[in-house]
Parts: C-alpha cells; structure tokens; sequence
C-alpha cells in the first residue's frame, strides 16, 4: 500500500465508527451557512471512506473539500459515537499532502516558517516597512491594505505587525523580587509579532502575582497551522525543537496566552510522537506542566484580588474553539473578569460558538469565514457589551474585522489585558 | 446522464445548485445503511416549490429517478439511490413559515429541523412531540416522509399524528394542497395520511401544517434494573395496566447494560438482565401521582434497584445511561448496525430473549435497547467488516432477527420507512395489500421516478 493510503488505512476503524447520523450538522459551523454535505464532518468522513474503498483517489477535489473545515471540534463534542472527526479530517489532509503535497501558496509560507532566524527577521521587516502597506484605523490594533495583495480580501481588516517583537521588547528573564514561582512564557506567533499589548500583559500580570518569566529566546511557532494543514513532519520538527527549547530550562510551568497553542503542547505534542516512546515521554512530562494563562492564575498562582482598581465596562466574552473544546479552558477566564471591580459581565448567545477565524482557513476562506463571523457579530451585539474578551489571537483579529465590515465600534482585547488593567487602577 | 438535462436543472435552480462534481456526489450516494450506496448523477438544490416543480417536470419527461433527500440522519436506505439519478436535497427550504399559536400549529418548509421548529415554538408554551434520536438534526420534511416516531411516541405518538396538511410536487410537476389548519377534515381520501410516511415515492414535501401541543409543566425520571427480562416485562405491563402512560419508556438488555457500563460507568448494575427509563410528564399533580403508581408497578415486579430523579442534574445522570448506548456499542466493533424493530408491547421481552439466543447461535454481538413503550426496539449488531465469515454469521443473525419480529406478530421497520429493508415487506403486507400500494404508487407516478424501488418495491 503507498504511504498516502496507508495514513488513511491506520484509522479505517474509527472512520468506520461514523454512522452518519448527521449530528454533526447541527453545530458544524459551515454547515450551518453552506447546507451541503461537503462542509459537515459527516460528509468528509464518507469521503475518507470512499478512498478506502477505492471508490474515488486523493484528487484535488478531496483537497479542496478536507480543506472545508475550521478544525472548531465541535462535532467531535457532539458526536454519539465519539468519533474524533477533527482529527480524521486533519489525517485526510496528511494523506493529501503525502499523495499530491503541499499547496503552492502554503509550501512557499511554511519554507519561510521553517527557516526560525529567517522567519523572525522576514516579520521584523514586516513589522518596519508595514505601514507602507497597511494603514491603521484609529482607536485600535487593526489595519487594512493600502492597496490590493495577493491571498488578501482587499477590506479585509488585518493587525499590524508589531515594530518590535515581544520577545526582543524584553530581557530573556525578566525579574521579580522574591519570586514566588517561575514561569517559561510561550507567546506563539501572533503575540510575538502582532498583538505584543497581549505579551506585555502576560509579563505585567505575573510580575504582579510575584511571578518570574522566562523568555526562551529560541521558541518557535506552536505547530498548529502546519499540523491542521496535514504536514505532520513540519510539525512534528516544530514540535521537536520546542521541546528541546524548553528543557533546556527545565521550568516548573510553561504558560501559554493562546488556546492553539496551548492545546499543541497538552495534547498535539505527545500524539505527534506516538511512534517514538522516548520522545514521546518529553513531550508528555512538559506537557503536565503547561498551563493557558488565565488557568495558571486562577488555579496555580491563586491570582492577587486584593489590589484590583475599578475597570468600568461592560464586557462578554467569546470562547475560542480550541479553549473551550481542545482544552477545556472557560471557567477560568470568566473567573478572571468576574474578579474585576466595577466589571460587568454579560454572557453572549453560544459563546462557544466558532467565529469563523479558523487560524488561516479565514484567509483562504474569506467570505464563508465571514458568514460565519456575522453570527458571532449579531451575538455580541445583542449583549450591548463595549468590550469582548477573549484568548486567542487569530479570534479576536477576525471578530474585530467583523465588527468593522458591520460598522461597529466594540474592541476585542485579551481577557488577560482586561487584568493587566485592573491591577494598573489599583496601583493609582 | 444527458447533458441538456444537467444545463437544464441549472437554469431551473441556479448553476451553482447543481452538483456534479465526483467527490460531492459521493457524499450523497448513501445514509447510515451498511453496503447500501450508489453514486447519483447529479445533486438539485431547489429553494422553493416552484422550483420542485421545474426540477419533477424535468426529470418525468427525461424519465430519470429523483431521491429526496431531507437530513438523512437515520438509517434505512429511504434516501439512498438504488438506481442512476438525481438527488434531490431539501437543504434550502428551510422557512419556518407560521406559528399560529391560537390555533396550535405551525407551517413550515420542509428543510428546518426539528430541533430548529421545537426551539422556535417553546416561547409559545408548546411543543412539536415527534422526536427521533437526531431531533436536532432530522427534518421536519424527511421525518414527516418518513413517519418518524421517537422517544415519546408511546404517550405523544408519531409524526402522522401531527401532521395536518401537506404542500407536495407530484411526479409530473403539479402542485397540490391537502388538509390544512383544522383538526377535523374528512373530504376526499385522506391524502395527507397517504404522502405522510410515503418515503418520497408518491410526492415531494415542499410544506408542512403541523399541530403543536402544550409544553409539559413537570416531569419525573425513573429508572429500574431487572434481574431478568420477563420482570421487565411484567413492570411494563403493570405500568400500562395501572392506567399510566409515560412519555418516555425505554430499555436496554444486559448486553447493552455491559457496554454502557464499561463505556461510561454511569453506575447501572453490571448484572441486570434489562434496565427501564421511564418518564412521565404533564401537570405537576399528575406526574406526582403517576410517579407514585410506576413505582409500585416496578417494585410489584420485582425490580432489583430502581432510582429516581427529583431535580434536573439528577435528570441527566439517569439519561447520560441512555444517551451512551450508541457510542458505547460502536466502541465494542468497528462497525456496527442499528436494526429497527417492532412487535407486540407485550412481545418485548419474548424478542430481547431471541435476540439474545440469535447472538449466541450465530457467535456474534448483538446489544438490544429502543422503546420498549411502544415495542420498537433496536437490535444493534456490532462487528467487523474486513471478516468475511463474520458478515456472513452477522447477514444470517438479520434474517433470524426479522423472522423472530414476525414470528411473535410484529415486524421489521417500527419507525424508519426506508427502502433497507424491502426484502422482508412482501411477507409482510401480503400480496392484496402490497398491490393496492402498487396501484396507488402507478396512479400517482406512472414513470416511476420519485424514489424508486422504496417502500412497495420495483414498479410493476
């Protein structure tokens, strides 16, 4: 068997688990706008089996079609059977790039990816020369293009890349006096080059609960747009330097401000390495030790509630769909806001819900994206909350070009920037 | 299949409605009946009866089958293409057009889920009872054809208890109208009846009148293991002879009581030879009293353990025993099938005991749960399709199954009209019965096109 099929033939026992109920169909989000079988797990399912049974090859068309999917794992959730469509889905794209490889557009982002140094110094540039290409809007973090580009919705409202990465804005470690504990900070992609108003909050947050961060310089992306891309080797090599990365400091926690990324390390990192016990077991021992930000405060470090000044808003909060369904993470972050004096909490229609950001599927899928999007717009707007909260990078620059494109003037922030607030009001 | 008919169901529906695409089509070649699956030639999106019509017309003059197709979310072949043609998706008549909360209905397209219509009515206090397994899904179109029942259908019914009148594109392209928003309606045959639970091979739904009844105020959860299957069937008995009728009375025998348990640890006793969920609901005094009366019914059976709900946490723990059977099933095998059938209320026990000897015979792996209520219950085989003997012992088990529901004066097929499981009608029916169906089915669509080969089988 070649070694695209036999990818598919190692999980023909959990595709053959699907029985095609179709519940899925009632909280897949693409479904719910496009009402054919090729946006619904269901339908991929029936063509991974169709492969199997030689009724039709790895074509394009199957490509096209895998690639109809947000990864948002809620039919995964609420599937009776437990079947783990997510993760088949993410196998079927594995055998497309196995079989036909990889999109030209995506081979040429992820050599770029690859290459760390280069990477680092390509968004470096971007984040100098970027203006010229986007214009910012007032008020907040967000752009759009001066001028048409390639791949890019033309009003499409995009972040600006940051003129100083995170990591080079600060020391390796930076300290605290008598630490009470010590944290590795991951910043993933986005809060290293883009939203660095998160990283900076992560960094005040801590530095307020007495918390020592570390930095490591050498940390790369998290894996997760090349592992759902179904480029398991990228991933798997991103995987393997992370790890190495951060045992070298051997830190008690590792603490992540991104559901993606932490859902990589808790869980992708381990599945990558199933065929390689010893590696397998590092990726498992840090995994035990990583934490998403507003899980670390609230059931680690048991965050400072006695010097919180007054946020005076009235916020909701959207669920990211690998916080509330990859690691079960939304209880601690409405504890956070919940904490906040003068802080109103209102809850949104299926916060859980996924807005359509989908990491690049957003990009490549614009306007279903946007449909998508729309629904979560209207949801927000029903609370009549000024501020939305939420824990993920690629959701909030997709909510915020929502609400944009709908004429709306809600910001989105990190619900750890909505801390970091509280504890500069208690300080004046 | 003739290009000009593919250009022309373009222009009828919109060219982007039109799937012709390999990989699409191969989604809609089959539903969640094993081994059934064919690919049709193309798949129509129509958005409204006009264009149902175009899309029949079309279809009836070129002679080419047409399979509706609703959510396809139970199995039972009924959407599945025996022959070449079009699929025919109700996806996008998805209007909830009405709800006349005065005169308890609503009218809807045939596309909305139940789920979606149940949600839209609760503010107006009411209901729409028929739900399957996959209420959140299935829709109101496909289970209205299909006749669905569901978890209450004991003491609410089935979906043709509800349905009032009906919208339907008849083979040619005409439209007609029956019943409507009264409760009383007695000109003419009933024809709503008729294309209610045809399966799609008289007619296609394009609307649906429907009656809602009032939401229960309150209900009370039971549930109680038995040591063997004949108390249980004495309890279901003894409830139904203490003049009770719960909403909800289901079961599961011990091969499936295992399964859950090692699955979900839900905490059923491992060694029960068959579990009971009842539940009933109403006005908050009744259910209090019935509650009392199902009780005594379950202890007078000589139930080992019975446990009740008072709030609604409890509620979900006794259900989460329910809702993992599937999933519990399907982890035991690769693959499993889900049969559907129907005997006699007081038969019930008399079938999980032949199930059980079937399994056993046969060397396969059989667990038994569905409605014990209304005698429909659901033999599930689970097995491995790679195992040539193995399908060949699991193909036998089926046939013995089916001869088992005849034999104690049931049936195959209880509440999924489909097509899966024609083999077994004409034994059925009968040959009178089977040819009036057959005349009717001529009568209404001489070329055959709507859905052929389901429910009375080849056109003559």
């Amino acid at each position: 068997m070649s070694a695209d099929k036999q990818l598919l033939a190692e999980v023909a026992d959990a595709v053959a688990n699907c029985m095609k109920c179709g519940n899925c169909m009632e909280v897949c989000p693409l479904y719910k706008e496009l009402k054919t079988e090729a946006s619904v797990a269901r339908g991929k399912i029936a063509l991974l089996e169709a492969v199997l049974s030689g009724r039709t090859d790895i074509t394009a068309g199957l490509d096209k079609r895998l690639a109809m999917c947000v990864s948002c794992k809620a039919c995964t959730a609420k599937c009776p059977c437990g079947v783990k469509a997510d993760e088949l889905i993410i196998r079927g794209r594995e055998a497309v790039v196995k079989a036909r490889g990889l999109h030209p557009v995506k081979k040429a982002a992820f050599s770029l990816l690859k290459a760390r140094a280069l990477f680092d110094f390509g968004l470096r540039l971007a984040g100098l020369f970027g203006p010229l290409a986007f214009k910012k809007l007032p008020g907040r973090l967000a752009t759009v293009a001066r001028f048409p580009m390639p791949g890019l919705d033309r009003k499409r409202i995009m972040a600006p890349v940051a003129a100083t990465p995170l990591r080079n804005q600060y020391p390796e470690v930076v300290r605290v006096d008598n630490p009470k504990l010590r944290v590795a900070f991951f910043t993933g992609c986005t809060i290293n080059y883009i939203y660095t108003d998160v990283g900076q909050a992560v960094i005040n947050v801590l530095k307020a609960n007495d918390v020592e961060v570390t930095l490591p310089a050498l940390q790369h992306c998290c894996a997760v747009p090349v592992y759902m891309s179904g480029d398991a080797e990228l991933a798997r090599a991103f995987a393997r330097h992370n790890i190495e990365t951060f045992e070298r400091y051997d830190p008690d926690y590792i603490v992540a401000a991104c559901g993606s990324c932490t859902m990589a390390w808790k869980h992708e990192y381990p599945q990558m390495f199933a065929a390689d016990p010893a590696m397998k077991a590092r990726a498992e021992k840090l995994a035990a030790r990583v934490y998403e930000i507003s899980q670390f405060l609230v059931d680690v470090a048991k965050f400072r509630r006695d010097n919180l000044g007054e946020v005076r808003a009235t916020v909701t909060m959207h669920d990211p769909c690998h916080m509330a369904r990859g690691i079960n993470v939304t209880a601690q972050p409405r504890e956070v806001l919940k904490a906040i004096p003068g802080l109103k909490f209102v809850e949104m229609k299926e916060p859980a819900r996924c807005c359509g950001a989908g990491g690049s599927f957003s990009l490549a899928h614009y306007d279903v994206a946007r449909l998508v999007n729309d629904r979560k717009v209207a949801d927000i707007a029903q609370t009549g909350a000024a501020t939305v909260a939420t824990g993920c990078g690629m959701c909030r620059m997709h909510i915020t070009d929502g609400l944009v494109q709908s004429g709306r003037s809600e910001e989105v922030v990190h619900t750890v920037q909505l801390l970091d607030r509280a504890y500069q009001a208690g300080r004046k | 299949m003739d290009r000009g008919l593919i250009d022309a169901l373009r222009q009828a529906v919109g060219a982007e409605h039109v799937l012709t695409g390999r990989e699409d089509l191969l989604r809609y070649a089959g539903d969640a009946t094993p081994g059934l699956s064919r690919l049709p030639a193309a798949v129509v999106v129509p958005a409204s009866a006009a264009e149902v019509a175009k899309v029949l017309a079309l279809a009836n003059e070129a002679n080419v089958p047409v399979y509706p197709r609703g959510g396809v979310t139970g199995p039972g072949a009924g959407a599945v293409p025996p022959q070449d043609g079009i699929v025919l998706l109700t996806a996008r008549m998805n209007r909830i057009v009405e709800i006349d909360a005065a005169n308890l209905v609503a009218v809807a397209e045939p596309g909305v889920a139940v789920g979606d219509l149940n949600k839209a009515v609760e503010e107006f206090g009411l209901i729409y009872p028929p739900d399957p397994g996959t209420v959140a899904t299935a829709t109101l179109g496909g289970t209205a054809a299909e006749n669905a029942g569901g978890l209450r259908g004991l003491k609410y019914g089935v979906s043709k208890h509800y349905v009032l009148g009906l919208e339907v594109v008849l083979a040619d392209g005409r439209i007609l109208h029956t019943g409507g928003k009264t409760v009383k309606d007695v000109a003419g045959y009933d024809l709503t009846k008729l294309f209610t639970g045809a399966a799609g091979t008289l007619g296609v739904i394009t609307q649906a009148t429907v009656k809602l009844v009032p939401a229960p105020e309150a209900r009370q959860t039971m549930l109680a293991a038995f040591a063997g299957p004949e108390d249980a069937g004495r309890a279901i008995a003894a409830i139904i002879a203490a003049r009770v009728i719960p909403a909800t009375l289901e079961i599961m025998d011990g091969a499936t009581v295992r399964a859950v348990e090692e699955y979900a640890r839900t905490g059923l006793p491992a060694d029960a030879a068959a579990v009971l969920l009842i539940e009933v609901d109403g006005i908050a005094e009744a259910v209090a009293k019935e509650a009392a009366k199902v009780i005594e019914a379950l202890t007078a059976a000589n139930a080992a353990a019975i446990r009740t709900a008072t709030d609604a946490a409890e509620r979900e723990k006794l259900w989460a025993a329910r809702r993992a059977v599937l999933p519990a099933l399907a982890g035991l095998r690769p693959a499993m099938f889900v049969a559907d059938a129907m005997v006699p209320r007081g038969k019930v026990p008399a079938m999980i005991g032949a199930v059980k000897a079937i399994a056993a015979r046969n060397g396969v792996t059989i667990g038994t749960f569905g409605h014990a209520g209304d005698g429909n219950l659901h033999p599930t085989v689970v097995y491995d399709s790679s195992d040539a003997a193995e399908m060949e012992r699991v193909h036998k088990a089926m046939d013995e199954i089916a001869a088992a529901a005849r034999e104690l004066g049931g049936a195959l097929s209880g509440e999924r009209g489909g097509g899966g499981q024609l083999k077994y009608r004409e034994d059925q029916l009968g040959p009178a019965a089977l040819g009036a169906m057959r005349a009717i089915k001529k009568a209404l669509d001489p070329n055959c096109i709507l859905n052929p080969g389901k429910l009375v089988g080849e056109c003559g």
